[in-house]
């Protein structure tokens, strides 16, 4: 199971945080301290993956650097290091499909877009979609919607798409 | 910080990407990102929060505006602040009939309250409502608030509508059901016991997505039991078959490999269900087999699927086939020059060791180039890799290795688990009592705080102890050595405290044993012990004992012992200390000064540690004594439970309290006489079996009671002074050993069993073993050291006492082994004399052959990196800066090597990090500047994110 998604800048300012277990704020703030500190004394060239013993014996944390950002994903031994390395390349495709060209700025301005993003590729610390251009529908859907609350045509037309999947 | 102060000024002027904020917030961000200190930023955020406090609460706030604080809300708890004040209104929120705002207010409880939070009573309505809403998003966000937000009292108002959603008719949202079922399971299991049918049932859904949402509950539930779901083996393996070949849709393959999470899951399924199950196993054979060999090794999630075929095989029956691949898969991950590769090929051979034990030595270099390599978590795969192959024959190179590893590190938790590693392989594989020694020093001197104290007690054992039987030499050497061993490392001021209790106890003991050290010398170091720990009371009573049996070590053995002037002023301060045993023992080592040297030897008697004490408990040495006292008037000794039961009154008046002391007058309670700890010596009866109940520890008692009266007659107030405060240290543990001195009489030394070392050993004790030099052509000897002389490995099972094993039979070993491997080890073997370390005058032939086998990966090392330049030009200069990743990436695995493309992903990212960003920030600022729409000028600010 996945425990955490998080996403820091360079400086160690949070820019994402999501915890699938509910963490005290104070908690949440000394695991990402913690983890900041150990990314930040990782050489370069090195694996993308750290032994961490914040969630108990068996979890991990698998990291990316992207520009100022790292992206960060803590689990346990029910995961796949490899696999959750690509996960995270499909959630940053999926954000810069979504604000055509990602930066750090666009992170921290619609988090609650990415927020939502997010939930359509992991629930409940599951891994629930795989392929970027699945998610951008559903979130297409959903800003849709939200700015037409009193339509249901598109609604409708993305069940004919689903069927034809 | 620069960027963000530009960018920011920039987004002041106008937004991007769709949700828009107001200026605020955008300035709120702003000023976040230009400061210097945390202290400015809470100054900032403390701001923030008040003034939403006051914003918060005002009457009629538009929604839209609400919404806005909402997000400010989540914002300032992200930093770390509380926000709890607005927590209800996110929950006022989640009613609202607006998707946005309903997905809004959803979005800040899951991320504020957890599942026990008082607030939730009023959002578990709203979720009942909304996942009977026409609208499949408004049902999907609800699905979403359960994963997070329903916890066991919960449940059972919304299960019913969680269990329908299972047929709707959408896919996303029977996914969204299955996964929210599961999560009332992992909260909550027996809410849902009843429903876990449910999850077979959708393994047959017509949605692969709904199927692989499935599988993770039902991955949850086998790794809790395995039994009930014996029957889906064919299931599974149908499903991994048909995803294996390409039947699902093109929409769920990964980078042309069909459905890769649903493959993983499945794997790590079958690998639960064929453990140990014959029949369940050969199921899988076929479809691991054909999935490994359909692998595409050049990306990373195949290698992803690669790694769990390898778990997956370890952990069913063995086929030897699949064996074979699996084997071969390791090998090209531990070639591969990316580190995230030879982490899953460690890992994984870790796991295929535990089946087939020789694999490891195809891969001895590939191993210790990991464990030279600066990446830490590598290393310590690595060092759990050798912990799990370690057996007699390489235990010392292995454990060296960890002690250096040890001392390096600064993670306390690890530290703490490398140190009870090393000494568990010590203790269990030491080929010789001398290297155990060596090495529990090591590890003491590093992590003595950190590790179990009875591991000091075994090491003080072993010291007494010896080799267990008759080789007395031997004995005495192993004594000297360590003695000399503590001398030298005893001024460390830093040693932690179990580790110096063991050297005072080693040096009183031993320190003049083999009269190389003279008594002086040993004082003045123990007394500067005492002196640089003068804040530890255990270790300074460990000293003052320590000299006191050098003392009369000295004085029995009829030198002159006289007292050093700071062992002197060492007793006095000891006299007055707070502590009662430190003040006890200083004033039993004064009285000892006076005794003559008979009278010493006879109380502490030399190297006399593990004998036996028999303990007199009738003490009817004091028969004599009692008579008299009997004589002269005194009253009969009552003991205590006699006393205790004597409430019958009238029993007593008609006897003689006498002579029946059982029923002597008690009228007055209080008059009840209490010699537990009498101040002068009890009177005590004739009869001695019906005496002091004292539980019996079960000595035999096999040497006559220690001459105790020859000591008693000349020091009787001293000792009966005493006679309370020695309970203290009546433990019969080896601490009380060292400090049983005086008191032979309750403080029992251990009958101290030989069980840790049985093993009767040749006299000859190695050199001490030197960590091993790190010289390039070592790693031969070093690999031939870690994987030679396989056939010990059986000695794993009995614990200790590996000492019988010389150099010698392990060189007999090897050599009987050679018919047996494969080539590749036959010819490390045939040129590896036998695995010492240290043999430095190797013949270089082992050597040339070893770099040849190297020497293709480092030329192509050189290739490699001519290759990833060209391609980070390639990356930046080239069209959609997302996909060029990906399409570098196969180029680059078409050079059959097949890791390049992790590596150069990750270098290209780290060669255009710092400055190009900053570049093309500035550019960004630039074209904003001029007026340019920036959301279709905005230079690509991804392909910099990407590399």
């Amino acid at each position: 199971m996945i425990r955490a998604v998080i996403v820091i800048n360079d400086q160690g300012k949070p820019r994402l945080v999501k915890f699938y277990e509910y963490q005290p704020v104070e908690k949440q703030q000394e695991i990402i301290r913690n983890i900041y500190g150990v990314l930040c004394s990782r050489a370069e060239n090195v694996s993308n993956f750290v032994q961490d013993s914040t969630f108990g014996p068996d979890t991990r944390l698998v990291y990316k650097t992207f520009a100022t950002l790292y992206f960060i994903v803590i689990f346990d031994e029910s995961e796949n290091e490899l696999a959750i390395l690509d996960l995270m390349q499909v959630f940053v495709e999926t954000l810069d499909k979504c604000f055509s060209n990602v930066c750090e700025l666009d992170i921290v301005f619609n988090f609650n877009k990415v927020h939502t993003i997010l939930d359509e590729i992991i629930l409940g610390g599951q891994v629930v979609e795989m392929s970027s251009s699945e998610v951008v529908k559903s979130i297409e859907d959903i800003s849709w919607l939200e700015k037409n609350p009193n339509s249901i045509t598109r609604v409708s037309k993305s069940i004919s798409s689903w069927q034809g999947r | 910080m620069e960027q963000l102060k530009t960018i920011g000024r920039e987004l002041a002027m106008g937004s991007q990407g769709g949700f828009n904020q107001s200026k605020e917030f955008l300035d709120l961000i702003k000023s976040i990102g230009e400061t210097r200190s945390k202290s400015e930023e809470d100054r900032i955020v403390l701001h923030e929060i008040e003034t939403l406090k006051r914003r918060i609460n005002e009457p009629d706030i538009p929604k839209r505006k609400m919404k806005e604080y909402i997000i400010r809300l989540v914002y300032i708890e992200m930093l770390g602040h509380d926000a709890s004040f607005g927590y209800i209104h996110a929950v006022k929120m989640t009613h609202d009939d607006s998707v946005l705002l309903k997905r809004t207010g959803y979005l800040a409880v899951t991320l504020f309250l957890n599942e026990d939070h008082d607030l939730i009573i009023l959002i578990v309505n709203t979720i009942q409502k909304d996942l009977k809403s026409d609208n499949y998003l408004v049902v999907c966000a609800a699905l979403n608030a359960c994963c997070r937000l329903i916890n066991e009292e919960t449940v059972p108002a919304v299960i019913g509508s969680v269990v329908e959603l299972l047929g709707h008719q959408k896919e996303a949202v029977r996914k969204k059901a299955v996964m929210a079922l599961h999560s009332f399971y992992r909260r909550a299991p027996s809410s849902v016991n009843h429903l876990v049918e449910n999850f077979r049932k959708k393994l047959s859904d017509n949605d692969p997505g709904v199927m692989g949402a499935t599988l993770c509950p039902l991955y949850d539930l086998i790794t809790i039991d395995v039994n009930p779901y014996k029957d889906l083996v064919a299931s599974f393996v149908n499903i991994l078959k048909q995803v294996a070949e390409r039947r699902l849709p093109k929409t769920y393959d990964y980078h042309q490999t069909p459905a890769p999470f649903i493959q993983i899951k499945l794997l790590k399924i079958l690998a639960l269900l064929g453990s140990g199950d014959k029949k369940s196993s050969e199921q899988m054979y076929t479809v691991i087999g054909d999935i490994m060999r359909k692998s595409d090794t050049t990306s990373n999630i195949g290698n992803a699927i690669l790694y769990e075929c390898i778990c997956c095989i370890s952990s069913i029956l063995p086929s030897p086939k699949l064996l074979e691949s699996a084997a071969d898969a390791i090998a090209k991950f531990l070639k591969s020059d990316s580190h995230n590769l030879k982490y899953m090929g460690i890992d994984a051979l870790g796991r295929l060791i535990r089946i087939n034990p020789d694999i490891a030595e195809q891969h001895q270099l590939a191993v210790i180039d990991c464990l030279e390599d600066p990446d830490d978590t590598l290393k310590r795969k690595t060092f759990e890799l050798l912990y799990k192959m370690t057996k007699s024959s390489n235990v010392e190179v292995i454990v060296d290795r960890m002690i250096d590893y040890m001392i390096s590190i600064n993670d306390s938790h690890y530290k703490t688990e490398t140190a009870s590693r090393c000494v568990e392989l010590a203790e269990q594989f030491a080929p010789s009592n001398h290297w155990f020694i060596q090495t529990m020093n090591k590890v003491f001197q590093h992590a003595g705080d950190l590790v179990n104290p009875k591991v000091a007690h075994n090491l003080m054992r072993l010291i007494a102890e010896g080799f267990g039987e008759d080789d007395d030499a031997a004995d005495s050497q192993l004594r000297s050595s360590a003695v000399e061993s503590y001398l030298k490392i005893v001024d460390d001021p830093k040693l932690p405290s179990a580790f110096l209790q063991v050297i005072c106890w080693v040096l009183g003991e031993y320190g003049t044993a083999d009269g190389k050290y003279s008594a002086s010398y040993i004082s003045g170091k123990l007394c500067d012990v005492a002196e640089a720990h003068s804040s530890d009371d255990t270790v300074k009573a460990y000293a003052v004992t320590a000299l006191m049996k050098v003392y009369c070590f000295e004085k029995a053995a009829g030198r002159k012992a006289s007292l050093l002037p700071e062992c002197q002023s060492l007793l006095e301060e000891l006299s007055a200390s707070h502590s009662s045993d430190l003040q006890q023992r200083a004033y039993e080592f004064q009285a000892i000064l006076d005794l003559d040297a008979n009278a010493i030897e006879n109380i502490m008697p030399l190297d006399a540690s593990c004998e036996d004490i028999e303990i007199d408990q009738t003490l009817s040495f004091l028969d004599g004594y009692v008579q008299t006292a009997l004589e002269q008037g005194a009253e009969p000794y009552v003991s205590e439970n006699e006393r205790s039961t004597t409430l019958n009154i009238s029993s007593i008046r008609n006897h003689n309290a006498y002579e029946h002391p059982a029923h002597s007058l008690r009228f007055e309670a209080y008059e009840v006489p209490k010699p537990v700890v009498p101040t002068n010596l009890p009177p005590a009866v004739t009869y001695p079996t019906e005496l002091v109940p004292v539980p019996e520890p079960s000595y035999q008692p096999t040497l006559s009671s220690r001459p105790i009266s020859d000591a008693g007659s000349g020091s009787t107030d001293l000792r009966l002074r005493l006679d309370g405060v020695q309970k203290k240290w009546g433990a019969p543990t080896y601490s009380s050993a060292a400090s049983s001195s005086t008191s032979n009489f309750d403080s029992f030394r251990t009958a101290v069993n030989g069980a840790t070392q049985s093993d009767n050993v040749p006299a000859k004790s190695r050199e001490p073993r030197q960590p091993p030099v790190e010289v390039s052509e070592e790693k031969q000897k070093l690999a031939a050291s870690l994987f030679g002389g396989r056939t010990e490995r059986n000695e794993r099972k009995q614990s200790g006492g590996a000492v019988g094993h010389g150099k010698a039979s392990r060189t007999t070993n090897h050599r009987e082994d050679k018919p047996q491997p494969t080539t590749v080890t036959t010819a490390v073997q045939s040129l590896a004399p036998p695995p010492d370390l240290l043999d430095l005058g190797e013949p270089t032939g082992a050597v040339s052959s070893y770099s040849s086998a190297v020497d293709p990966f480092k030329q192509l090392e050189g290739l490699l990196d001519l290759s990833q330049d060209g391609s980070a030009v390639a990356t930046t200069s080239s069209g959609p800066d997302l996909m060029s990743l990906y399409s570098d990436s196969s180029t680059n695995g078409q050079k059959d090597n097949m890791n390049s493309a992790p590596n150069s992903s990750n270098r290209t990212a780290s060669l255009t990090k710092g400055p190009s960003l900053k570049d093309a920030l500035d550019k960004d600022a630039l074209v904003r500047q001029m007026g340019v729409n920036p959301s279709s000028q905005n230079p690509n600010l991804f392909s910099d994110l990407l590399g």
